[in-house]
């Protein structure tokens, strides 16, 4: 029982990172389109602004949590996907940096070379996380002794690839619509236009996602075992739907918001379908990585949730409280910080 | 080169640069909840202006610190694996717990800071910077605490093939772990307190805003004078420590081969690059080591020679590394009473000001030795007395730890120029050229 409400909590921490730095790395990826003039951009970065850090924070604490209730999966998960990680790392530093180094030069060089670290961080970030959710979904060729048999390439399964390209689209438009809310102008007008044009895409990508689940992966047996199940998934669709009906009556707070339920129904649809197993190994599910053989002593999982239940709602009120006393509209040049 | 001695030196390379930036984020966190302080309760807009000077200079050194500390959590997972599994019970607990409980509420906080001047009154501000400074030195509790676990386990037991949690209360207050919490702490405020020293005395000399850099100046001789004391003293109570714990790092730290009771220290020591004696001894003084260790002059200290060759540390950096970390902690109190005696000379005293700019990194160094003391000491062991270092590193391809280095090496080596640069400049540039559309609002 406390081994499956860490899974939970695992999952909802995962969750919420995806929906929290899924905004950022989406307006990062889409500079190139939308960021038509330097102020464009400082509105992009400015968007990003408060937030940006703490929505990492979520990484960290969603991998700490995986190294304090499931050390045998951290060791496992982070090892076996070692270049993967590693890249990510690297792309999320570079990106990281920018926010601090882009506006203390007014040289048109130095603030390309920094967009370009903004736009490649978050494009290769998302793409990367997508590839190796979308690798943890389907199975990791994990060995007996915990050790990964496949190389980079075995990462970038057609399957693998489909889930990179829809985290990338999934936080694009996620993206583009807290960009709708903070951007005020042409820029709110096109980034709303970008909004509208993702959303499609998004759903056909989703859809396609669906289905390529099926084909490559065995998450649907957990759903077809138990059929209540399926609301998750359901609760992804109606996030999608809900997210365009209000882009129609141009509430775009509230697109933003069932946006983030539509990747928290993501991110759960695959959690659901690899439960007990945090890594399930394509070799043998024998070998996988499960919240049976992975977890940590009792007493650690229980003083933990107590840390965790503590903190978390707490984490979640002044992050809120941030979110309300920072989401007026970059009108002002006095409000761009960066 | 294997995957154990790779995955060591991109350990080494992560750690001592994300330790460049965290000691300054520690203590000028404080320094400018100060400054702020000062405002919001006399009203002065000269407080505000150098809270903002000196957060320019915070921010760039938080945002490197923050980046590299994501590779530190990484690497636990992907270079080592092993170690992770055997003590993630206890250990990924603590950094699980720094991040909900401190790391959050550092990141959330200076970004308010940062983006709330114009949008949440005075009060509630100044709160949101102390906020971030006591985040800042919490977060620093929680590593330290999983650091003092590998240093000295407590509150654990062996079971399932690994360490488990036996007792939590236990592990947080290690006092092994106390011990280097205050040190790191006392030496990094101390630092903040030079590099305040150090930046205003460059101003001081130009007689460039005099005011603003006098009051400055002297909130970071405060900082530099207390703690430099402060951390040298405790520094001695935290040899006591581990002398008593960790016996190899200790006749390492001081190069000693021969057990022996009243025990010399030699000013001048030459250890063997092999790992076995020393070239030269001289100039010793009877009983020193003995006292200095144990506080009892007739006290037995062994030497590496009793012990097996393969449980010793490397001596030669062991040694140099102690020995460069107590040559400047002594060096600071004489540049902190120096600086409080010439604390209006400034202009006339043109090379002593110099000093103070040249002696900003100085503090850094002695923090990074204390580092390399404490982790290279502790070998050949990850978890003192449980786990041995070259059982602890993950099965991955050695191809994949080589590039990953490279790759770090470049990565951090092109950040920190930039780091400097941007740093130097801002440093250089003062108050004055601050956007003035950010200035005044209220």
């Amino acid at each position: 029982m406390l081994e499956t409400t860490w899974f939970i909590l695992w999952g909802v921490l995962w969750a919420l990172y995806f929906v929290l730095d899924g905004f950022d790395l989406g307006i990062g990826i889409l500079m190139p389109f939308l960021g038509k003039t330097e102020r464009d951009r400082r509105v992009m970065y400015n968007a990003q602004g408060p937030f940006w850090d703490a929505n990492e924070v979520w990484l960290i604490t969603a991998g700490g949590v995986t190294f304090a209730a499931f050390p045998g999966t951290y060791a496992v998960m982070f090892s076996s996907l070692y270049t993967p990680l590693m890249l990510l790392l690297f792309a999320l530093i570079l990106r990281g940096v920018t926010f601090e180094f882009r506006h203390m030069d007014e040289n048109s060089k130095w603030k390309k070379l920094w967009d370009s670290c903004m736009v490649g961080g978050s494009f290769v970030a998302a793409l990367l996380l997508g590839v190796a959710f979308a690798n943890i979904f389907m199975g990791i060729p994990i060995d007996a002794e915990g050790v990964n048999q496949g190389t980079l390439l075995t990462l970038l399964n057609p399957y693998g690839l489909a889930g990179g390209v829809v985290f990338v689209l999934v936080f694009c438009l996620h993206g583009s619509l807290w960009l709708s809310v903070k951007a005020h102008g042409e820029l709110e007008q096109r980034a709303r236009k970008v909004a509208r044009a993702l959303w499609f895409v998004v759903a056909i990508g989703a859809v396609a996602f669906l289905f390529l689940s099926a084909v490559f992966t065995n998450l649907y047996a957990n759903y077809l075992a138990n059929p209540l199940l399926f609301a998750i998934p359901l609760a992804a669709v109606a996030g999608l739907i809900l997210a365009r009906m209000a882009m129609g009556q141009d509430k775009y707070w509230l697109a933003f918001l069932w946006s983030g339920l539509f990747i928290v129904g993501v991110a759960f649809f695959g959690i659901a379908g690899i439960y007990p197993a945090l890594l399930p190994s394509s070799l043998d599910p024998a070998y996988s990585m499960t919240i049976a053989n992975s977890s940590s002593s009792t007493l650690t999982l229980q003083i933990m949730l107590g840390v965790t239940l503590v903190m978390v709602p707490i984490v979640l009120l002044y992050q809120l409280w941030v979110y309300r006393t920072f989401s007026f509209k970059l009108e002002h040049d006095d409000d761009l910080y960066y | 080169m294997d995957v154990l001695l790779l995955s060591r030196l991109q350990f080494a390379v992560a750690t001592f640069f994300h330790f460049i930036f965290v000691p300054l984020t520690l203590g000028l966190s404080i320094i400018i909840a100060i400054m702020e302080t000062k405002y919001v309760r006399s009203g002065d807009e000269e407080y505000k202006r150098m809270a903002k000077f000196w957060g320019k200079l915070f921010l760039i050194n938080f945002a490197l610190g923050v980046v590299t500390g994501i590779t530190l959590e990484f690497q636990f997972g992907t270079n080592w694996s092993r170690y992770s599994a055997y003590v993630g019970d206890i250990f990924g607990s603590l950094l699980a717990v720094e991040a909900t409980a401190a790391f959050f509420l550092e990141s959330t906080f200076i970004a308010v800071w940062v983006f709330g001047w114009e949008r949440i009154s005075k009060k509630l501000h100044m709160v949101t910077i102390w906020l971030v400074a006591l985040a800042a030195n919490l977060s620093a509790f929680w590593i330290i605490m999983a650091n003092g676990f590998m240093q000295h386990p407590v509150g654990y037991v062996m079971r399932n093939g690994r360490a488990e949690l036996d007792d939590f209360f236990a592990v947080i207050t290690n006092p092994f772990a106390w011990h280097q919490f205050v040190h790191t702490l006392f030496g990094s405020w101390m630092a903040s307190g030079f590099f305040v020293l150090g930046v205003s005395a460059y101003h001081l000399m130009k007689k460039n805003e005099v005011a603003f850099f006098k009051k400055s100046f002297n909130i970071g001789l405060v900082f530099a004078l207390v703690f430099s004391v402060l951390v040298a003293t405790q520094g001695h109570f935290h040899g006591n420590e581990v002398s008593e714990r960790q016996p190899t790092k200790l006749a390492a730290m001081e190069s000693h081969w021969e057990t022996q009771t009243n025990a010399p220290f030699c000013i001048l020591t030459i250890p063997k690059l092999n790992n076995e004696g020393n070239y030269v001894e001289t100039m010793c003084i009877p009983s020193l080591l003995s006292l200095l260790a144990f506080n009892d002059p007739g006290a037995e200290v062994v030497g590496l020679n009793d012990f097996p060759k393969e449980d010793r540390p490397p001596v030669l950096l062991t040694f140099l590394s102690f020995r460069l970390m107590i040559a400047l902690g002594m060096l600071f109190p004489l540049l902190a009473i120096l600086a409080w005696y010439w604390r209006n000379k400034l202009p006339e005293k043109q090379w002593f000001g110099r000093l103070l700019i040249y002696a900003i990194p100085l503090p850094i160094i002695a923090l990074e030795a204390g580092w390399a003391l404490a982790e290279v000491g502790r070998q050949p062991w990850i978890v003192w007395g449980i786990m041995r270092t070259s059982e602890a590193v993950s099965p991955v391809a050695t191809s994949q730890v080589a590039t990953s280095l490279v790759a770090i090496i470049l990565l951090y080596t092109f950040l920190g120029i930039i780091d400097i640069f941007l740093l130097k400049r801002v440093a250089q540039r003062g108050p004055a050229t601050q956007q003035p559309a950010q200035a005044h609002k209220e």
